[in-house]
């Protein structure tokens, strides 16, 4: 099966964000910061990231996620590893 | 435990703590659920051994820096135990720390050599700065086969065979240069002593003793000065175990609660937040029933518990909650930032006893800590043994700066006489944290602010303005500068901290009221993202007047900050 679109895992990491996190999902844009928009910590992001981990199947180590804050970004990391 | 009061150095106690429990364990590491390695006191030896004698081969002397940047791990504390073996001075850096920042940390340590995780050299190596990198020696750990070093050996490689020979060190040899604050500005690296750490063990573990058997789950990051000491030191000369995660996923934490039966934990409020949240949403998916039933089960506990905690009628009351956590968990150990005191007392009402202290780099590990007799949600506990803290020209109130003296306390900052002098005045540290000790005369501590210009984090991150206004230098304003919020306007509280961008526009600059134009808006947002999320500035205010500087142009921000606090509001400031 060819891997999906990055337009498709970033389309698929915000619904996931926002069924996690129960907000609206046009609520969500890619750029941005979602510490910020969700009004969560970094442990939280974490949490977010197994969701997203079983969603695609993958393992990302903690460090992918250091330094990152916007979907898009974390989308991209997602789909170097499929 | 060992006697402490035996040993000139950390080096010697932790040798010998080596020979005292060959057979017990004394780190197990664990990635999600797998654990990768287990060890025994003498198996670490034979695995700190051939690095000892490669250093020595490397002419590693006494005195000379090695510098960590890892997550935490097995390698970090067989680096760290090596370093301190041949008399080396260990610079543990914080891994969240860009690649700019931690090579503008190793030039200033004058770090001979370097142990980091293969993801952070890489990040190293691909920076503009790394041309200048100073550093002799680079180890790498867990690199991939192949991978392009940039001359860099492999920790796993760099071994030779023999004995090693054990370097002396005297009480007042450096130990640890440490470093508070981060880098744009002015780097404060905290310069301790090897007695500071024995003494700070002395007293810490007088109060929460380890022993074999204990296991403690070591999060935060052993560079922090809590983990160095309750997650390396403080176990290890006690013969106890301590378990690493390689991931902080709060799923595969609460999962080694159980599995490995933790004892003791150290958290930052961040972690216990979470940690409560968890519960919470747990207990809301009880049936009323059971609600119900828990409920009481809880009131009764915070009945029985009030005087002083009883951990084991505790186990049996609400055996559920405490299997959650292992069944075995003696102290939940909180420090690093500001704590809500109602989750304080969540845990305890549950029969989780929460020590809650309060500590600065400066003065090595802790200053207070809740002893737990009794349990008090709203202090940070009392001084520990050998620390005297005095209220400095309290208020009406009897709020003042907190003041501290104690073996522990570092010797100085490193290469900076001036803010020395400015930060330790007659053998007192003067911690610019507001406080006052308990109107109950229990010797309790209580904080009320700080005085000085920086925030915590709920993760335990202390960052200063001027570290991190470099980000914005040449956006599209006259002037502007960051300031703590907290610092502008003291609120007599902790918590609820953040950072706020000061700007002054050019006089034809057009604003609308407190908006000011989108682009320049926009520009302060994108600036901002740059910085890592727990350094980002809260907000921007609107500033009409020309900044106050001295003849050399540098700001005066005490003198800008006054007229701030004294003529805006915070009500002022515009979200980002």
């Amino acid at each position: 099966m060819p891997a999906p679109t990055i337009d498709h895992t970033l389309d698929e990491v915000l619904n996931l964000a926002a069924s996690h996190f129960k907000v609206p999902r046009e609520k969500l844009t890619p750029d941005d910061d979602f510490f910020k928009t969700l009004g969560i910590d970094s442990l939280q992001a974490l949490d977010l990231l197994t969701r997203l981990e079983r969603h695609f199947r993958i393992e990302l180590p903690d460090y992918e996620l250091q330094g990152v804050s916007d979907f898009r970004t974390l989308a991209n990391r997602i789909q170097a590893r499929l | 435990m060992l006697d402490l009061r035996q040993y000139a150095s950390l080096g010697a106690a932790l040798k010998d703590a080596l020979e005292r429990w060959p057979n017990e364990t004394c780190l197990i590491e664990a990635d999600r659920d797998r654990e990768k390695l287990r060890l025994t006191y003498s198996d670490f030896k034979t695995m700190a051994r051939p690095l000892c004698r490669a250093l020595e081969d490397a002419d590693f002397k006494a005195g000379d820096r090695a510098a960590i940047i890892m997550t935490n791990q097995s390698k970090w504390l067989i680096s760290a135990y090596s370093i301190f073996f041949c008399g080396g001075v260990l610079v543990p850096l914080d891994y969240k720390l860009t690649a700019a920042e931690h090579l503008q940390l190793l030039a200033h340590s004058k770090a001979r050599f370097l142990v980091v995780e293969y993801y952070l050299w890489r990040a190293i190596t691909q920076s503009p700065e790394f041309a200048k990198l100073t550093t002799e020696i680079v180890l790498v750990t867990e690199a991939p086969a192949g991978a392009d070093l940039r001359g860099a050996y492999r920790w796993e490689e760099f071994k030779r065979k023999g004995e090693p020979l054990f370097v002396a060190r005297q009480r007042e040899d450096t130990a640890c240069i440490v470093y508070s604050s981060g880098t744009g500005g002015r780097p404060k690296g905290c310069v301790l002593t090897h007695d500071s750490y024995l003494e700070q063990c002395a007293s810490l573990t007088a109060w929460y003793p380890f022993w074999p058997g204990v296991r403690y789950l070591s999060i935060l990051p052993t560079n922090h000065a809590i983990d160095f000491m309750v997650g390396f030191i403080g176990p290890f000369i006690c013969g106890a175990c301590v378990v690493h995660l390689r991931t902080l996923r709060p799923e595969f934490v609460r999962d080694a609660f159980v599995r490995y039966r933790i004892t003791y934990v150290s958290l930052v409020p961040m972690v216990l937040k979470n940690l409560e949240r968890g519960l919470r949403a747990k207990f809301d998916e009880l049936k009323p029933r059971k609600r119900w039933v828990l409920d009481r089960l809880i009131g009764m506990n915070k009945m029985l518990t009030r005087g002083r905690s009883r951990v084991e009628l505790s186990r049996r009351l609400l055996p559920q909650v405490h299997k959650a956590f292992g069944g075995e968990l003696r102290a939940l150990i909180v420090g690093g930032a500001f704590t809500d005191p109602s989750t304080l007392q969540f845990f305890y009402d549950l029969g989780i006893p929460v020590a809650c202290g309060y500590g600065l780099t400066e003065a090595c590990t802790a200053v207070t800590l809740n002893d737990l007799k009794p349990f008090r949600a709203d202090t940070v506990g009392k001084p520990l043994p050998g620390t005297e803290v005095r209220v400095l020209n309290p208020d009406s109130d009897g709020i003042g700066e907190v003041v501290v003296r104690s073996r522990a306390v570092m010797s100085h900052y490193l290469e900076d006489p001036e803010q020395t002098a400015q930060t330790i005045v007659e053998g007192w540290l003067l911690t610019g944290d507001l406080g006052r000790f308990d109107v109950n005369g229990h010797g309790h501590l209580q904080l009320f602010g700080r005085k000085k210009n920086m925030i915590v984090t709920a993760g335990g991150k202390n960052i200063y303005p001027e570290d991190i206004e470099a980000v914005f230098d040449g956006l599209p304003v006259k002037e502007f500068s960051v300031f703590a919020a907290n610092y502008l306007w003291p609120p007599k509280t902790l918590g609820h901290e953040m950072l706020v961008l000061v700007v002054r526009l050019e006089e034809n600059q057009q604003f609308d009221g407190r908006l000011c134009d989108d682009r320049l808006r926009d520009e302060i947002v994108a600036r901002n993202r740059r910085l890592a999320d727990f350094k980002r500035v809260g907000g921007y205010l609107l500033w009409e007047k020309d900044f106050p500087r001295t003849a050399a142009l540098k700001i005066k921000r005490g003198e800008l900050a006054a007229e701030i606090g004294s003529v805006a509001t915070r009500a002022g400031v515009v979200g980002v």
